[in-house]
């Protein structure tokens, strides 16, 4: 319970129990009103799909408890809210025959989240693990963007080429590609950052790296460019890239990648937009929405975008309630469009709040990569928070007009099976993090020697000072030693007698 | 229903979702504010009654050597009872795998502080620590004197020089 003071016991986990129980009833409560708005009375399966949801709940907190004692207890339940929010949400998209909307594959497909992500804590003892899998994850990550590129197994749709398709399942394997690249690039820079940090030359005040050094980001760079233009999918592509300089930023801690990065990147997006009449278009729809011939185009125009926000302005701050507004006129509501529907009936009290939810899972992201131990676990954590945080800026950015809207989804509230899977996979492993970060410490803590040296070894750290002359020597180390971080956890007690 | 239940049922919707928020956030709060309320709690209960009996010159039930204090123990966090030798060349606490102390702790620095003798008498110096290097109430500003029973608080941990 106690934020970081390691205790005796594993926690008891009650705030996650009890915050669980206000998000389930968030949930149901959402599927009670739109039944009662619609249809006044239960909406079909509301039983049904309350229970799966409490079930599901109520294993993972068990789980928990049983395999990561020391987890945070707020990521689970926030992320709980979103699912059975959006639940509720495309129950009511699909008690309105809304085409494409399906709750009960929507529930079939959280459920296979929430399991897969069960099997992972339960499997996944340690995250250091996914280390020796550096270079698999970049091959995985690599073959699953190429898979919708594959004439047969790729199509077309909406003018994207991002799903396959195997029998009657269609996937996003970009989705899953954004996992395997956050471990590819939490391994390859906690073993390379020294040099990325270190070598190169100063230029106006920023650490230049050298050229040598800037091969991994070129071939990322060329990988999102690909995907861009290959794929015509302009949010993954950022996606990737973002992923890449944000830990590239996080393991160096040189502002000058990111200022490589962007003039990269808008380098590459300037010459994808003078070239590519699909990015034009998004340009073009993003600056004049409300151009009459750009609104009444049939595919590529702007009715979407137009619908989103004349539905969020209905909202208004309080909302029009759950099951009175008409999310349904906008094209695909349930799934790149949940946003605007959710702001439609929740109103901007409810879209903050939910953005607020997002935050928090967010923030707990990046705290947990402060506290835990390795760097690996660092990176990998800080980089799944990161790009979380990225997509939702890409995604409520492009439906609130503040960027060219792409084709990504809300992570947890979009109806649609890759985003859901991927997303329940990246909050186990974050999962997994925060209890190697919150755990006292399985080593022995307590004046045992945690290394093999004799004790006193750290005694060499500073010099036997004359007068004067050694605390300057001291902090002048001090000011080395920043952004030292332990690699192995066996460094608690060093030189230390009992 | 009636219109006005259903507004209230609107609005009670909204009230429910940020109650969950703020509660979520509650549960934070104790992350980000705890150490400092909590140690400062258990900071005084603990140090109030040791320091002012042992001061300056030692316990008598301590009995302290000819040369001055041989050992720096932690009495009070994670590594309570962790005792350290005290050599010449003095002990440097902190995150950092090259300490002599390594403190698992958010709340301190890489190097955070160390402690050396000079002249037969012991010091402590805070090495720019983020959160600070706390003696009772008093922030350690540049190098002072230690005198031994006298705990010093680095991030959740209490460490004082003992005979």
């Amino acid at each position: 319970m106690s934020g970081l003071r390691p205790e005796e016991n594993a926690p008891t986990r009650i705030a996650e129990a009890v915050l669980l129980v206000v998000a389930l009833a968030l949930g149901m409560g959402g599927m009670w009103m739109v039944g009662y708005a619609l249809e006044d009375g239960l909406p079909e399966g509301f039983w049904t799909y309350s229970i799966v949801l409490a079930a599901l709940a109520f294993t993972t907190h068990i789980v928990l408890r049983l395999r990561a004692p020391y987890a945070d207890q707020v990521i689970l339940p926030a992320v709980v809210l979103l699912n059975s929010v959006s639940m509720a949400m495309v129950l009511r998209l699909d008690l309105v025959d809304m085409r494409g909307a399906n709750a009960s594959r929507h529930l079939m497909w959280t459920a296979l989240g929430v399991i897969v992500a069960c099997v992972v804590i339960f499997l996944l003892r340690d995250h250091r693990s996914l280390r020796r899998l550096t270079y698999t994850a970049m091959v995985v990550g690599i073959v699953l963007v190429i898979l919708p590129l594959i004439p047969g197994l790729g199509q077309e749709i909406n003018g994207a080429q991002i799903w396959i398709f195997i029998g009657p399942f269609s996937l996003q394997p970009a989705e899953f590609a954004k996992i395997a690249f956050a471990v590819f690039f939490a391994g390859y820079l906690v073993a390379n950052r020294d040099t990325l940090a270190l070598a190169g030359k100063k230029f106006l005040g920023l650490q230049l790296p050298r050229l040598r050094d800037l091969g991994p980001i070129l071939i990322v760079w060329a990988v999102s460019l690909a995907v861009l233009i290959g794929e015509k999918d302009l949010g993954t592509s950022l996606l990737f890239f973002g992923l890449f300089v944000g830990m590239l930023y996080l393991a160096t801690d040189r502002v000058g990648w990111i200022v490589i990065g962007l003039t990269m990147f808008a380098g590459g997006a300037v010459a994808a937009w003078s070239i590519f009449s699909h990015v034009q278009a998004r340009v073009d729809i993003w600056l004049n929405p409300l151009d009459a011939e750009l609104y009444a185009r049939e595919f590529g125009g702007s009715y979407q975008i137009v619908q989103g926000l004349f539905g969020m302005a209905y909202g208004g701050m309080f909302g029009a309630g759950w099951g009175e507004g008409y999310p349904d006129r906008v094209p695909f509501a349930f799934s790149d469009f949940v946003y605007a529907s959710l702001g439609e009936e929740l109103g901007l009290t409810g879209l903050l709040a939910i953005l607020l939810i997002y935050l928090v899972i967010v923030q707990r992201g990046l705290r947990h990569a402060v506290g835990v131990r390795d760097g690996f676990g660092k990176l990998l954590a800080g980089g799944l928070a990161f790009v979380m945080a990225l997509q939702l800026f890409v995604v409520v950015g492009g439906i609130t007009r503040i960027i060219p809207l792409t084709g990504l989804t809300l992570p947890f509230m979009a109806q649609g099976g890759s985003s859901l899977l991927a997303n329940w996979i990246v909050i186990a492993l974050m999962l997994r993090i925060s209890d190697a970060a919150r755990r006292p410490s399985a080593l022995p803590t307590r004046g045992a020697l945690a290394d093999p040296a004799p004790a006193m070894v750290g005694g060499d750290a500073i010099e036997v000072g004359g007068p004067g002359v050694g605390p300057v020597q001291a902090g002048t180390e001090a000011g080395a030693g920043r952004g030292a971080t332990p690699d192995e956890a066996t460094q608690i007690v060093r030189g230390v007698e009992r | 229903m009636s219109e006005l239940t259903f507004t209230l049922l609107r609005l009670g919707y909204l009230v429910l979702l940020w109650v969950f928020v703020l509660s979520a956030v509650a549960v934070l709060r104790r992350d980000l504010a705890g150490p400092r309320t909590s140690s400062s709690r258990r900071r005084r209960p603990e140090l109030a009654g040791p320091a002012p009996a042992a001061g300056p010159g030692g316990g008598a039930s301590r009995a302290p050597q000819r040369g001055g204090p041989s050992r720096l123990v932690v009495v009070a966090g994670p590594l309570t009872g962790t005792t350290i030798p005290l050599t010449s060349s003095g002990v440097l606490i902190g995150r950092a795998p090259s300490c002599t102390l390594v403190l698992d702790d958010d709340y301190s620095s890489s190097r955070h502080a160390r402690i050396f003798p000079q002249g037969g008498q012991w010091f402590v110096e805070d090495l720019g620590s983020t959160n600070g290097t706390y003696i009772g109430e008093e922030r350690v500003q540049g190098i002072i004197p230690l005198a031994p029973g006298v705990g010093v608080q680095i991030g959740q941990s209490v460490v004082e020089l003992q005979g």
